[in-house]
Protein backbone atom coordinates (compact mmCIF):
# COMPACT_ATOMS: atom_id res chain seq x y z
CA UNK A 1 0.00 0.00 0.00
CA UNK A 2 1.35 3.56 -1.11
CA UNK A 3 0.95 6.82 0.80
CA UNK A 4 1.73 9.37 -1.42
CA UNK A 5 -1.04 7.76 -3.34
CA UNK A 6 -1.42 10.62 -6.10
CA UNK A 7 0.84 13.87 -6.74
CA UNK A 8 -1.28 16.83 -7.32
CA UNK A 9 -0.69 17.35 -10.37
CA UNK A 10 -1.35 13.98 -12.19
CA UNK A 11 -3.74 11.73 -10.68
CA UNK A 12 -6.54 14.44 -9.89
CA UNK A 13 -8.02 14.80 -14.05
CA UNK A 14 -7.85 11.01 -14.01
CA UNK A 15 -9.56 9.85 -10.69
CA UNK A 16 -12.04 12.51 -11.10
CA UNK A 17 -13.08 13.16 -14.52
CA UNK A 18 -16.16 15.04 -15.58
CA UNK A 19 -16.99 14.15 -11.37
CA UNK A 20 -17.06 18.09 -10.38
CA UNK A 21 -16.80 19.40 -6.76
CA UNK A 22 -14.97 17.47 -3.76
CA UNK A 23 -18.08 18.73 -1.96
CA UNK A 24 -21.36 20.94 -2.88
CA UNK A 25 -23.69 21.80 -0.90
CA UNK A 26 -26.71 22.80 -2.42
CA UNK A 27 -28.96 25.27 -0.24
CA UNK A 28 -27.74 23.57 2.53
CA UNK A 29 -30.04 24.33 5.66
CA UNK A 30 -29.95 23.06 9.44
CA UNK A 31 -32.61 23.55 11.74
CA UNK A 32 -32.58 22.17 15.25
CA UNK A 33 -35.58 21.79 17.63
CA UNK A 34 -39.11 22.56 16.09
CA UNK A 35 -41.67 25.56 16.43
CA UNK A 36 -40.95 28.68 18.56
CA UNK A 37 -37.38 27.23 20.06
CA UNK A 38 -35.94 26.21 16.45
CA UNK A 39 -32.40 27.46 16.01
CA UNK A 40 -31.28 27.68 12.48
CA UNK A 41 -27.47 26.77 12.47
CA UNK A 42 -26.91 26.86 9.10
CA UNK A 43 -29.18 28.22 6.50
CA UNK A 44 -29.15 27.93 2.62
CA UNK A 45 -25.79 27.24 2.10
CA UNK A 46 -24.17 26.91 -1.26
CA UNK A 47 -21.13 26.05 -1.27
CA UNK A 48 -18.46 23.70 -3.59
CA UNK A 49 -14.79 22.41 -2.56
CA UNK A 50 -12.59 21.60 -5.48
CA UNK A 51 -10.50 18.39 -5.61
CA UNK A 52 -6.95 19.54 -4.40
CA UNK A 53 -8.65 23.59 -2.87
CA UNK A 54 -7.45 24.11 1.02
CA UNK A 55 -10.78 26.27 1.71
CA UNK A 56 -10.83 27.95 5.02
CA UNK A 57 -14.62 28.76 6.59
CA UNK A 58 -14.44 31.71 9.02
CA UNK A 59 -16.80 33.05 11.24
CA UNK A 60 -17.99 34.08 14.81
CA UNK A 61 -18.92 31.23 17.63
CA UNK A 62 -22.38 30.46 16.72
CA UNK A 63 -21.59 30.47 12.92
CA UNK A 64 -23.02 27.14 12.22
CA UNK A 65 -19.05 25.85 11.16
CA UNK A 66 -19.17 22.53 13.04
CA UNK A 67 -22.82 21.96 12.13
CA UNK A 68 -21.45 22.34 8.32
CA UNK A 69 -18.28 20.28 8.66
CA UNK A 70 -20.60 17.63 10.11
CA UNK A 71 -22.96 17.31 7.68
CA UNK A 72 -20.44 17.02 4.75
CA UNK A 73 -18.64 14.73 7.36
CA UNK A 74 -21.82 12.37 7.20
CA UNK A 75 -22.04 12.53 10.68
CA UNK A 76 -25.17 15.52 10.56
CA UNK A 77 -28.09 15.10 7.63
CA UNK A 78 -29.43 18.53 6.10
CA UNK A 79 -32.51 19.65 7.07
CA UNK A 80 -32.81 20.89 3.68
CA UNK A 81 -31.18 21.03 0.50
CA UNK A 82 -28.42 18.49 -0.32
CA UNK A 83 -24.90 17.61 0.82
CA UNK A 84 -22.87 16.06 -1.88
CA UNK A 85 -19.78 14.18 -1.42
CA UNK A 86 -17.34 12.57 -4.08
CA UNK A 87 -14.12 10.57 -3.79
CA UNK A 88 -15.08 8.48 -0.25
CA UNK A 89 -15.57 9.25 3.22
CA UNK A 90 -14.35 12.23 4.07
CA UNK A 91 -12.38 12.24 7.66
CA UNK A 92 -12.81 14.77 10.05
CA UNK A 93 -10.35 15.79 12.72
CA UNK A 94 -11.53 17.86 15.96
CA UNK A 95 -10.39 20.40 18.25
CA UNK A 96 -9.54 17.75 20.70
CA UNK A 97 -7.07 14.93 19.28
CA UNK A 98 -10.11 12.47 20.34
CA UNK A 99 -7.23 9.55 20.44
CA UNK A 100 -8.29 6.67 22.70
CA UNK A 101 -6.96 6.78 25.90
CA UNK A 102 -6.60 2.88 26.26
CA UNK A 103 -4.89 2.15 23.32
CA UNK A 104 -0.98 3.15 22.41
CA UNK A 105 -0.22 6.03 20.12
CA UNK A 106 0.41 3.01 17.32
CA UNK A 107 -2.94 0.93 17.80
CA UNK A 108 -4.81 4.23 17.61
CA UNK A 109 -3.51 4.73 13.97
CA UNK A 110 -3.58 0.78 13.49
CA UNK A 111 -7.38 1.22 14.35
CA UNK A 112 -7.60 3.11 11.73
CA UNK A 113 -6.36 0.69 8.91
CA UNK A 114 -7.95 -2.20 11.05
CA UNK A 115 -11.22 -0.67 10.29
CA UNK A 116 -10.62 -0.42 6.40
CA UNK A 117 -10.07 -4.44 6.58
CA UNK A 118 -6.07 -3.67 5.94
CA UNK A 119 -3.80 -7.14 6.36
CA UNK A 120 -2.22 -7.17 9.76
CA UNK A 121 1.17 -8.18 7.71
CA UNK A 122 1.01 -4.60 5.76
CA UNK A 123 -0.69 -2.26 8.59
CA UNK A 124 2.56 -2.74 10.69
CA UNK A 125 4.90 -0.90 8.17
CA UNK A 126 2.13 1.71 6.84
CA UNK A 127 1.48 2.48 11.03
CA UNK A 128 5.35 3.17 10.69
CA UNK A 129 5.71 5.42 7.79
CA UNK A 130 2.39 7.71 9.02
CA UNK A 131 4.00 8.18 12.23
CA UNK A 132 7.35 9.10 10.32
CA UNK A 133 5.37 11.79 8.10
CA UNK A 134 3.79 13.32 11.40
CA UNK A 135 7.36 13.18 13.00
CA UNK A 136 6.64 10.64 15.78
CA UNK A 137 8.88 8.07 14.81
CA UNK A 138 10.03 6.58 17.97
CA UNK A 139 6.86 7.48 20.05
CA UNK A 140 4.40 4.69 19.30
CA UNK A 141 4.63 2.56 21.99
CA UNK A 142 3.69 6.15 24.18
CA UNK A 143 0.22 6.21 25.82
CA UNK A 144 -1.20 9.29 24.61
CA UNK A 145 -1.26 11.32 28.17
CA UNK A 146 2.59 11.00 27.76
CA UNK A 147 2.85 13.28 24.74
CA UNK A 148 2.14 16.51 24.75
CA UNK A 149 -0.76 18.58 23.02
CA UNK A 150 1.11 19.62 19.99
CA UNK A 151 2.28 15.62 19.45
CA UNK A 152 -1.17 14.13 20.24
CA UNK A 153 -2.97 16.22 17.95
CA UNK A 154 0.02 15.01 14.80
CA UNK A 155 -1.21 11.43 15.69
CA UNK A 156 -4.98 12.75 15.20
CA UNK A 157 -3.57 14.17 11.74
CA UNK A 158 -1.56 10.15 11.57
CA UNK A 159 -5.04 8.58 12.00
CA UNK A 160 -7.03 10.68 9.83
CA UNK A 161 -4.27 10.13 6.64
CA UNK A 162 -4.47 6.37 7.56
CA UNK A 163 -7.86 6.55 6.37
CA UNK A 164 -6.76 7.48 2.95
CA UNK A 165 -9.86 10.03 2.20
CA UNK A 166 -9.07 12.57 -0.21
CA UNK A 167 -11.59 15.15 1.73
CA UNK A 168 -9.99 16.03 5.20
CA UNK A 169 -12.23 17.92 7.30
CA UNK A 170 -10.46 19.77 10.01
CA UNK A 171 -12.72 21.46 13.16
CA UNK A 172 -10.07 24.19 14.95
CA UNK A 173 -8.21 21.40 14.98
CA UNK A 174 -4.98 23.90 16.46
CA UNK A 175 -7.58 25.91 18.35
CA UNK A 176 -6.71 24.79 22.15
CA UNK A 177 -2.66 24.97 21.41
CA UNK A 178 0.46 27.18 21.87
CA UNK A 179 1.55 29.74 19.12
CA UNK A 180 4.87 28.04 18.36
CA UNK A 181 3.26 24.34 18.37
CA UNK A 182 0.33 25.64 15.94
CA UNK A 183 2.50 27.60 13.80
CA UNK A 184 4.53 24.04 13.10
CA UNK A 185 1.64 22.21 12.18
CA UNK A 186 0.67 24.69 10.01
CA UNK A 187 3.72 23.72 7.74
CA UNK A 188 3.28 20.59 9.08
CA UNK A 189 -0.85 20.41 7.46
CA UNK A 190 0.29 22.50 4.34
CA UNK A 191 2.95 19.65 3.72
CA UNK A 192 0.75 16.87 3.69
CA UNK A 193 -1.28 18.75 1.80
CA UNK A 194 0.70 19.43 -0.69
CA UNK A 195 2.23 15.51 -0.98
CA UNK A 196 -0.73 13.76 -0.65
CA UNK A 197 -3.27 16.00 -2.79
CA UNK A 198 -6.63 16.08 -0.69
CA UNK A 199 -8.69 18.72 -0.20
CA UNK A 200 -9.34 20.37 3.27
CA UNK A 201 -11.94 22.43 4.66
CA UNK A 202 -10.39 23.86 7.81
CA UNK A 203 -12.73 25.68 10.23
CA UNK A 204 -11.22 28.46 12.77
CA UNK A 205 -11.85 31.63 14.05
CA UNK A 206 -8.31 32.81 13.51
CA UNK A 207 -8.57 34.73 10.87
CA UNK A 208 -4.51 34.99 10.44
CA UNK A 209 -4.72 30.92 10.07
CA UNK A 210 -7.03 31.16 7.67
CA UNK A 211 -5.17 33.44 5.37
CA UNK A 212 -1.68 31.87 6.33
CA UNK A 213 -3.11 28.29 4.66
CA UNK A 214 -6.23 28.50 2.26
CA UNK A 215 -6.41 28.63 -1.09
CA UNK A 216 -9.78 30.22 -0.31
CA UNK A 217 -11.56 31.75 2.65
CA UNK A 218 -15.40 31.73 3.34
CA UNK A 219 -16.65 34.10 5.65
CA UNK A 220 -19.98 32.71 7.63
CA UNK A 221 -22.24 35.17 9.47
CA UNK A 222 -24.03 34.18 13.07
CA UNK A 223 -27.29 32.77 13.55
CA UNK A 224 -28.23 31.40 10.72
CA UNK A 225 -24.98 30.31 9.25
CA UNK A 226 -24.84 31.99 6.16
CA UNK A 227 -22.18 32.92 3.47
CA UNK A 228 -21.10 36.54 3.83
CA UNK A 229 -18.37 36.77 1.86
CA UNK A 230 -15.86 35.13 0.42
CA UNK A 231 -12.29 35.98 -0.17
CA UNK A 232 -10.03 34.01 -3.15
CA UNK A 233 -6.34 33.90 -1.99
CA UNK A 234 -3.31 34.65 -4.37
CA UNK A 235 -0.34 34.90 -1.87
CA UNK A 236 2.04 32.80 -2.84
CA UNK A 237 3.52 29.79 -0.70
CA UNK A 238 5.19 29.15 1.42
CA UNK A 239 3.33 32.00 3.27
CA UNK A 240 4.35 32.81 6.73
CA UNK A 241 1.69 33.47 9.48
CA UNK A 242 3.67 36.97 10.32
CA UNK A 243 4.66 38.03 7.10
CA UNK A 244 2.76 41.73 5.50
CA UNK A 245 0.47 39.94 3.00
CA UNK A 246 -1.04 37.72 5.36
CA UNK A 247 -1.87 40.46 8.16
CA UNK A 248 -3.16 43.01 5.40
CA UNK A 249 -5.39 40.34 4.25
CA UNK A 250 -6.02 39.10 8.02
CA UNK A 251 -7.25 42.90 8.43
CA UNK A 252 -9.72 43.49 5.75
CA UNK A 253 -11.64 39.74 6.57
CA UNK A 254 -11.42 40.46 9.98
CA UNK A 255 -12.96 43.95 9.38
CA UNK A 256 -15.99 42.22 7.79
CA UNK A 257 -16.22 39.65 10.04
CA UNK A 258 -16.61 42.69 12.84
CA UNK A 259 -19.35 44.38 10.48
CA UNK A 260 -20.95 40.63 10.26
CA UNK A 261 -20.63 40.59 14.51
CA UNK A 262 -22.50 43.75 14.55
CA UNK A 263 -25.36 43.24 12.65
CA UNK A 264 -26.16 40.00 13.87
CA UNK A 265 -24.73 40.33 17.61
CA UNK A 266 -22.56 37.59 19.31
CA UNK A 267 -24.22 34.75 20.48
CA UNK A 268 -21.92 32.98 23.26
CA UNK B 1 -71.53 11.27 76.87
CA UNK B 2 -73.44 12.07 79.74
CA UNK B 3 -73.63 9.90 82.81
CA UNK B 4 -77.09 8.38 83.78
CA UNK B 5 -77.59 6.18 86.90
CA UNK B 6 -78.88 3.74 85.36
CA UNK B 7 -78.23 0.04 85.95
CA UNK B 8 -74.91 -1.69 85.00
CA UNK B 9 -76.18 -4.40 82.21
CA UNK B 10 -79.05 -1.86 81.07
CA UNK B 11 -76.08 0.84 80.84
CA UNK B 12 -74.24 -1.49 79.13
CA UNK B 13 -76.15 -2.30 76.38
CA UNK B 14 -76.91 1.05 76.12
CA UNK B 15 -73.68 1.92 75.72
CA UNK B 16 -73.15 -0.53 73.31
CA UNK B 17 -75.61 0.49 71.34
CA UNK B 18 -74.51 4.21 71.43
CA UNK B 19 -71.35 2.81 70.30
CA UNK B 20 -72.68 1.14 67.45
CA UNK B 21 -74.53 4.73 66.56
CA UNK B 22 -71.33 6.28 67.32
CA UNK B 23 -69.09 3.88 64.90
CA UNK B 24 -70.55 6.23 61.87
CA UNK B 25 -69.78 9.27 62.32
CA UNK B 26 -66.21 8.33 64.24
CA UNK B 27 -65.72 6.72 61.47
CA UNK B 28 -66.58 9.66 59.24
CA UNK B 29 -64.52 11.72 61.48
CA UNK B 30 -61.53 9.19 60.95
CA UNK B 31 -61.60 9.96 57.11
CA UNK B 32 -61.85 13.57 58.04
CA UNK B 33 -58.32 13.81 60.02
CA UNK B 34 -56.65 12.08 56.98
CA UNK B 35 -58.55 13.97 55.00
CA UNK B 36 -57.39 17.30 56.72
CA UNK B 37 -53.75 15.95 57.44
CA UNK B 38 -53.73 15.18 53.66
CA UNK B 39 -54.84 18.16 51.84
CA UNK B 40 -52.11 20.67 53.05
CA UNK B 41 -49.74 17.87 51.46
CA UNK B 42 -51.71 17.49 48.88
CA UNK B 43 -52.54 21.43 48.18
CA UNK B 44 -48.72 21.67 48.39
CA UNK B 45 -47.71 19.06 45.74
CA UNK B 46 -50.84 20.87 43.63
CA UNK B 47 -49.28 24.71 44.08
CA UNK B 48 -45.79 23.47 43.17
CA UNK B 49 -47.43 21.77 40.37
CA UNK B 50 -48.83 24.55 39.22
CA UNK B 51 -46.27 27.12 39.98
CA UNK B 52 -44.23 24.79 37.57
CA UNK B 53 -46.36 24.21 34.36
CA UNK B 54 -46.76 28.64 34.94
CA UNK B 55 -43.23 28.82 34.79
CA UNK B 56 -42.92 26.98 31.52
CA UNK B 57 -45.78 28.11 30.17
CA UNK B 58 -44.49 31.78 30.96
CA UNK B 59 -41.49 30.66 29.22
CA UNK B 60 -39.02 31.35 32.02
CA UNK B 61 -36.70 29.06 30.19
CA UNK B 62 -36.38 27.51 27.26
CA UNK B 63 -38.74 24.12 27.13
CA UNK B 64 -35.65 21.94 26.41
CA UNK B 65 -34.22 23.43 29.54
CA UNK B 66 -37.04 23.37 31.93
CA UNK B 67 -39.43 20.89 30.87
CA UNK B 68 -43.34 21.05 32.34
CA UNK B 69 -44.00 18.55 34.95
CA UNK B 70 -45.91 16.18 32.21
CA UNK B 71 -42.69 15.70 30.30
CA UNK B 72 -40.53 15.32 33.95
CA UNK B 73 -43.34 12.15 34.82
CA UNK B 74 -43.42 10.98 31.79
CA UNK B 75 -39.75 10.88 31.84
CA UNK B 76 -39.54 9.27 35.70
CA UNK B 77 -42.01 6.81 34.17
CA UNK B 78 -39.83 5.69 31.56
CA UNK B 79 -36.88 5.08 33.79
CA UNK B 80 -38.96 2.89 35.99
CA UNK B 81 -40.03 0.57 32.97
CA UNK B 82 -37.02 0.58 31.66
CA UNK B 83 -34.27 -2.95 33.10
CA UNK B 84 -31.54 0.09 34.26
CA UNK B 85 -34.03 0.63 37.58
CA UNK B 86 -34.77 -3.31 37.45
CA UNK B 87 -31.32 -4.00 37.81
CA UNK B 88 -30.59 -1.64 40.71
CA UNK B 89 -33.69 -3.14 43.00
CA UNK B 90 -32.03 -5.73 41.81
CA UNK B 91 -29.12 -4.67 43.69
CA UNK B 92 -30.24 -3.11 46.87
CA UNK B 93 -32.23 -6.30 47.70
CA UNK B 94 -29.83 -8.48 49.71
CA UNK B 95 -28.68 -11.57 48.04
CA UNK B 96 -29.35 -13.82 51.35
CA UNK B 97 -33.01 -13.02 51.14
CA UNK B 98 -32.74 -15.71 48.14
CA UNK B 99 -31.84 -18.26 50.03
CA UNK B 100 -35.20 -19.85 51.11
CA UNK B 101 -36.25 -19.44 47.04
CA UNK B 102 -32.99 -20.98 46.48
CA UNK B 103 -33.24 -23.95 49.34
CA UNK B 104 -36.75 -24.83 47.84
CA UNK B 105 -35.85 -24.96 43.74
CA UNK B 106 -32.58 -26.13 44.21
CA UNK B 107 -32.64 -28.07 47.56
CA UNK B 108 -29.17 -28.44 50.05
CA UNK B 109 -26.93 -28.12 47.36
CA UNK B 110 -24.11 -26.29 45.70
CA UNK B 111 -26.51 -25.17 43.00
CA UNK B 112 -28.58 -22.99 45.49
CA UNK B 113 -25.72 -21.14 46.80
CA UNK B 114 -24.02 -20.51 43.32
CA UNK B 115 -27.27 -19.34 42.32
CA UNK B 116 -27.61 -16.83 45.17
CA UNK B 117 -23.58 -15.57 44.48
CA UNK B 118 -24.47 -15.41 40.65
CA UNK B 119 -27.99 -13.28 41.91
CA UNK B 120 -25.93 -10.98 44.27
CA UNK B 121 -22.82 -10.13 41.96
CA UNK B 122 -24.60 -10.10 38.51
CA UNK B 123 -26.59 -6.74 39.35
CA UNK B 124 -23.42 -4.94 40.63
CA UNK B 125 -21.18 -6.09 37.11
CA UNK B 126 -24.04 -5.20 35.31
CA UNK B 127 -24.70 -1.83 36.27
CA UNK B 128 -20.72 -1.40 36.03
CA UNK B 129 -21.33 -1.94 32.51
CA UNK B 130 -24.51 0.42 31.72
CA UNK B 131 -22.73 2.92 33.67
CA UNK B 132 -19.89 2.76 32.02
CA UNK B 133 -21.33 2.48 28.38
CA UNK B 134 -23.77 5.21 29.09
CA UNK B 135 -20.79 7.51 29.74
CA UNK B 136 -18.48 7.20 26.77
CA UNK B 137 -17.62 10.86 25.99
CA UNK B 138 -19.53 11.51 22.97
CA UNK B 139 -16.10 12.72 21.45
CA UNK B 140 -14.37 9.47 21.57
CA UNK B 141 -17.62 7.92 19.83
CA UNK B 142 -17.81 10.21 16.94
CA UNK B 143 -14.19 9.97 16.05
CA UNK B 144 -15.02 6.11 15.95
CA UNK B 145 -17.50 6.80 13.65
CA UNK B 146 -15.64 8.88 11.54
CA UNK B 147 -13.19 5.95 11.27
CA UNK B 148 -15.87 3.35 10.52
CA UNK B 149 -16.46 2.10 14.10
CA UNK B 150 -20.19 1.56 13.73
CA UNK B 151 -22.68 -0.94 15.01
CA UNK B 152 -20.91 -4.00 16.33
CA UNK B 153 -17.27 -2.42 15.70
CA UNK B 154 -18.36 0.31 17.67
CA UNK B 155 -18.95 -1.67 20.24
CA UNK B 156 -15.70 -4.12 19.96
CA UNK B 157 -13.48 -1.16 19.13
CA UNK B 158 -14.74 1.68 21.03
CA UNK B 159 -17.73 1.45 23.33
CA UNK B 160 -16.23 -1.30 25.59
CA UNK B 161 -12.92 -0.55 25.78
CA UNK B 162 -13.80 2.96 27.10
CA UNK B 163 -16.79 1.41 29.07
CA UNK B 164 -13.98 -1.56 31.17
CA UNK B 165 -12.75 0.89 33.72
CA UNK B 166 -16.84 1.15 35.06
CA UNK B 167 -16.96 -2.28 34.57
CA UNK B 168 -13.83 -2.96 36.49
CA UNK B 169 -15.63 -1.34 39.27
CA UNK B 170 -18.50 -3.18 38.69
CA UNK B 171 -16.70 -6.37 39.11
CA UNK B 172 -15.10 -5.05 42.14
CA UNK B 173 -18.31 -4.32 43.86
CA UNK B 174 -19.94 -8.15 42.00
CA UNK B 175 -17.15 -9.41 43.98
CA UNK B 176 -17.70 -8.38 47.13
CA UNK B 177 -21.31 -9.07 46.95
CA UNK B 178 -20.55 -12.31 45.71
CA UNK B 179 -18.48 -13.42 48.28
CA UNK B 180 -20.93 -12.09 51.16
CA UNK B 181 -23.54 -14.25 50.14
CA UNK B 182 -21.34 -17.08 49.65
CA UNK B 183 -20.39 -17.12 53.63
CA UNK B 184 -24.15 -16.39 54.56
CA UNK B 185 -24.87 -19.46 52.56
CA UNK B 186 -22.30 -21.51 53.57
CA UNK B 187 -23.34 -21.15 57.22
CA UNK B 188 -27.01 -21.67 55.98
CA UNK B 189 -26.55 -24.15 53.55
CA UNK B 190 -24.24 -27.31 54.10
CA UNK B 191 -23.36 -29.71 51.66
CA UNK B 192 -22.80 -33.35 52.99
CA UNK B 193 -18.74 -34.05 52.93
CA UNK B 194 -17.16 -30.87 52.04
CA UNK B 195 -16.26 -28.73 54.60
CA UNK B 196 -16.95 -24.65 53.20
CA UNK B 197 -15.55 -21.91 55.32
CA UNK B 198 -18.73 -20.85 56.05
CA UNK B 199 -19.51 -24.72 57.82
CA UNK B 200 -16.04 -24.74 59.39
CA UNK B 201 -16.88 -21.13 61.08
CA UNK B 202 -20.19 -22.90 62.26
CA UNK B 203 -18.67 -25.79 63.00
CA UNK B 204 -15.91 -24.49 65.29
CA UNK B 205 -18.26 -22.27 67.19
CA UNK B 206 -20.41 -25.44 67.75
CA UNK B 207 -17.44 -27.45 69.25
CA UNK B 208 -16.24 -24.48 71.09
CA UNK B 209 -13.28 -24.11 69.23
CA UNK B 210 -13.41 -20.61 69.94
CA UNK B 211 -9.55 -20.12 68.28
CA UNK B 212 -10.25 -22.21 65.51
CA UNK B 213 -13.44 -20.08 65.01
CA UNK B 214 -10.76 -16.77 65.14
CA UNK B 215 -8.86 -18.51 62.79
CA UNK B 216 -11.83 -18.75 60.09
CA UNK B 217 -12.57 -15.66 60.60
CA UNK B 218 -8.83 -14.48 59.93
CA UNK B 219 -8.99 -16.47 56.25
CA UNK B 220 -11.74 -15.13 55.12
CA UNK B 221 -10.41 -11.52 56.23
CA UNK B 222 -7.54 -11.89 54.47
CA UNK B 223 -8.85 -13.82 51.43
CA UNK B 224 -11.27 -10.79 51.13
CA UNK B 225 -7.96 -8.27 51.31
CA UNK B 226 -6.35 -10.52 49.02
CA UNK B 227 -8.73 -10.37 46.39
CA UNK B 228 -9.56 -6.73 46.41
CA UNK B 229 -6.08 -4.90 47.12
CA UNK B 230 -4.14 -7.47 45.01
CA UNK B 231 -6.44 -8.68 42.16
CA UNK B 232 -8.61 -5.52 41.75
CA UNK B 233 -6.12 -2.83 43.49
CA UNK B 234 -3.31 -4.33 40.51
CA UNK B 235 -6.14 -4.18 37.93
CA UNK B 236 -7.63 -0.91 38.56
CA UNK B 237 -3.96 0.71 39.22
CA UNK B 238 -2.65 -0.61 35.70
CA UNK B 239 -5.74 0.83 33.84
CA UNK B 240 -5.67 4.41 35.79
CA UNK B 241 -1.44 4.21 34.54
CA UNK B 242 -2.95 3.35 31.29
CA UNK B 243 -5.26 6.08 30.85
CA UNK B 244 -2.77 8.57 32.66
CA UNK B 245 -5.48 9.23 34.96
CA UNK B 246 -2.27 8.19 37.76
CA UNK B 247 0.98 9.50 37.59
CA UNK B 248 3.23 6.84 36.35
CA UNK B 249 5.43 5.72 38.94
CA UNK B 250 9.00 5.86 37.66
Amino acid sequence: MSLRPRARETAEPELHMGSGSAVSLTSASKVYGTGAEAVHAVDNVSLDVEFGEFLCLVGASGCGKSTLLNMIAGLDKPTNGTVEVRGGRPTLIFQEPALFPWLTVERNVDLALKLRKIDRADRKQVVGSLLEMVHLTGFGSKQPHELSGGMRQRVAIARALAQQAEILLMDEPFGALDAMTRDLLHDEVERLWQDTGFSIVFVTHNVREAVRLADRVILLSSRPGRIAAEFPLDIPRPRRIESPEVGALATEITARLREEVKHHGVQT
Amino acid sequence: MAYRPEPAPFEEELAGLDALEAKTPRARSRARRIWSSLWPKVAAVGIVLLVWQILVWAHWRPKYVFPGPGTAFRSLWRDLANGRSLITGLQTMPSVAWFPLAIVVFRLSETAILFVVVLGAAPAIANGLVSGIDHVPPLLLRAGRVLGARGVKAYRHVILPAAFPSFLGGMKQGWAFAWRSLMAGELLVVIGGRAGLGFTLDSARLNVDYPGLMATMIVILVIGIVVDSLLFGVLERRVRRRWGLIEATS
